[in-house]
């Protein structure tokens, strides 16, 4: 049995809206092991990413516990949880998010200049990051010069290069078509097998669905199904 | 990461080539308006200590209180005493002699029936020892317009629109009617020498300049002189120094008895100076104010150094782990370096105009025709030491301020926050 990373217990986030408690999780019960591949699947609003962002402590639960790689959420201070993000989490998100002004290879890079890595280091992990999603003869192009499906590989190695353990996907598929939906997934389901990366998704997208181990379907902010092949 | 940061920069231009843009604009209208009013006021100074206040002025008391009269009745005994007086307390400063006096100019024809007269104002100054400078304080040879200056006592120099109203020429005689310090009548004929123009409304309408000695002889003042006028032998005035002097000097007459002992009157207390005084000492300030809050207003309301376009960027870096703290000291360390280079353009831009406005300047004497104060006729900028510096404090203090502005926004959104403003 692999090692659990994630455990959530009674999480639960609230807002107040016009003076009144809103909930956007309402205590949910979660754990995740190591090199899951997981989906957590519901419609817009359903605290999708709201769960990924309290996972990746750029958000705080308001109530329960979300304790990650065997640090409490909660308790982390500013420093504390980027140091969190930049040695174990990586994230993509719905829209591509590249730095318009910086290369391919550059936007990778960036992930990498907070460690300290020597410049060949770096380039060696990055240009393996960019094979691994087939963008290596793309390194010296912008963004501009992208497609929406390359450019999503060019966040998906911005998130692997540093070989975070958990990897965090907030709708990847969301803007893609089928074929880009597709190709990627398969890519981060080779990274997921080569490097045991962990994978949490959030998405609605039907094409996801059969990529996934394990399912959790959210509605209102909370657990409703959940479902493992 | 900050050489990375600032490839970033580099390559976005708005980013990059409008903040310093703005920048050197602000610090180039700094440096050039305190540039240049500072020049045309410190040369208001100048132009006053030279004509007229000197740096301080010595007289007898009921002199200065009546000085409006040129009253040369109340004129200063025993000049040499005092002056000997003066060089050994004051060993900074040089002293020099001048008679003002009034009097009427009359032009007479060969039988001596006079053609026509009007009324003059006096100047007895030194023009023959070359040690005291005055030549070259009144700037004499550079204002001449026609003839030369006296190489004769009995010569006499006329302002060349006196000598128009005249009508007279250099060459011809002319004689002098006033009165003595006694009050007796004098006359006393004089050879024009030349004509002069102060480029100062108030001296060229109907001054006459003749040599101090003389002025001293026919006026039967004696050892005597209306003004004692001390000028700091470093050129400059130096406004505390004179305060000083003035304090020093006059406290050793205080108890005196003599209703006509001497006073010493700094040029800030004369002809209303002080404001101007002030204003030199803080108009670079006031400027410099203004532009560091007008010009971190606007970089920051139009989001060049801040905005949700930098706030992707703020967002990813902070995905990827870099702390609030760090983000925000790159933010700012990145607009030090904006705030510099703009700085140093607007400078280099700012002090080349101010060199330029030195050297040329801008002639307003046909707006000054009507003026009664002293004013320079050509306004001219004036490129000193400080204004090197000036351009820099708004330079940076304004791209800090606006990036302060601009990245409160790192720190009071929640991270999640961020990451929804980019989910557009
Ligand atoms: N900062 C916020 N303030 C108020 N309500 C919020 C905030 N963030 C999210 N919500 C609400 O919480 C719910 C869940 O949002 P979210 O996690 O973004 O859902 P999903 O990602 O599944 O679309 C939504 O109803 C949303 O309106
Ligand atoms: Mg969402």
């Amino acid at each position: 049995m692999n090692r659990e990373i994630i455990n959530l217990k009674n999480l639960s986030k609230s807002y107040n809206i016009a003076g009144k408690p809103f909930y956007a999780l309402k205590e949910v019960n979660l754990s995740f092991v190591e090199g899951e591949f997981t989906g957590i699947v519901g419609p817009s609003g359903s605290g999708k990413t709201t769960l990924l962002n309290i996972i990746g402590s750029l958000d705080s639960p308001s109530g329960g516990e979300a304790i990650v790689l065997e640090k409490n959420i909660s308790s982390l201070n500013h420093s504390e949880s980027a140091r969190l993000r930049n040695y174990n989490i990586g994230f993509i998100f719905q829209v591509f998010n590249l730095l318009p002004v910086y290369t391919v290879y550059e936007n990778v890079e960036f992930a990498l200049l907070l460690q300290n890595f020597s410049q060949d280091e770096r380039k060696k992990l990055v240009l393996q990051a960019l094979e691994w999603v087939g963008l290596e003869n793309h390194k010296d192009k912008k963004p501009d010069k992208l497609s929406g499906g390359e450019s999503q590989r060019v966040a998906i190695a911005r998130a692997i290069v540093k070989k975070p353990k958990i990897l965090l996907a907030d709708e990847p598929t969301a803007n893609l078509d089928a074929e880009n939906a597709h190709s990627i997934l398969k890519t981060m389901k080779k990274i997921n097998k080569e490097l045991g990366t962990t994978f949490i998704f959030s998405t609605h997208d039907e094409k996801v669905m059969k990529y996934l181990n394990r399912t959790i379907i959210l509605k209102d902010g909370n657990i409703e199904k959940e479902t493992k092949k | 990461m900050i050489k990375f940061i600032i490839k970033g920069i580099l390559r976005d231009r708005s980013k990059s080539i409008i903040p310093i843009c703005v920048i050197s604009l602000g610090v180039f209208i700094t440096v050039f308006m305190t540039g240049f009013v500072k020049g045309v006021l410190s040369e208001m100074l100048t132009t006053n200590a030279n004509l007229d206040t000197g740096h301080v002025k010595v007289m007898t008391k009921p002199y200065y209180e009546n000085k409006d009269q040129i009253p040369i009745d109340l004129a200063l005994l025993e000049l040499s005493s005092i002056t000997q007086d003066l060089v050994s307390k004051f060993p900074d400063i040089s002293w020099v002699p001048r008679i003002k006096f009034g009097g009427i100019l009359d032009v007479p024809d060969a039988s001596g029936e006079t053609i026509i007269q009007g009324p003059g104002l006096g100047l007895g100054i030194n023009l023959f020892d070359t040690s005291k400078g005055e030549i070259e304080r009144l700037s004499l040879k550079k204002s001449l317009i026609s003839g030369s200056i006296p190489k004769e006592p009995n010569e006499i120099l006329l302002s060349h629109d006196f000598s128009k109203k005249l009508n007279i020429k250099p060459g011809r005689e002319v004689t002098f009617f006033g009165s003595t310090m006694e009050g007796s009548m004098v006359f006393e004929t004089f050879i024009m020498s030349g004509t002069i123009r102060f480029g100062n409304p108030v001296l060229d309408r109907s001054t006459f300049i003749i040599d101090f000695t003389m002025a001293q002889k026919i006026l039967d003042m004696g050892d005597g002189t209306g003004e004692l006028l001390g000028y700091f032998k470093t050129n400059f005035y130096e406004d505390s120094k004179a305060l000083k002097a003035e304090y020093a000097f006059n406290e050793t007459y205080k108890k005196s008895e003599d209703e006509f002992a001497p006073l010493m009157v700094s040029l800030r207390n004369q002809n209303d100076l002080g404001t101007t005084i002030d204003l030199v000492g803080s108009f670079g300030s006031i400027f410099v104010s203004i532009f560091v809050i007008a010009m971190s207003m606007v970089l920051w309301n139009t989001g060049l150094i801040g905005g949700l376009r930098r706030y992707q960027e703020f967002g990813i870096r902070l995905a990827i782990g870099e702390s609030k703290n760090h983000v925000y000291f790159l933010l700012l360390l990145e607009s030090f370096i904006i705030g510099l280079i703009g700085s140093f353009i607007g400078t280099f831009f700012g002090i080349l105009s101010c060199y330029y406005m030195q050297e040329t300047g801008i002639d307003i004497q046909d707006a000054l025709s009507n003026s009664a104060v002293i004013f320079p006729t050509v306004l001219k900028a004036k490129v000193t030491n400080d204004l090197f510096l000036i351009g820099f404090i708004p330079g940076l203090l304004a791209m800090f301020f606006g990036s302060s502005l601009a990245g409160r926004g790192i720190f009071k959104r929640s991270t999640a926050r961020l990451f929804k403003e980019l989910e557009v």
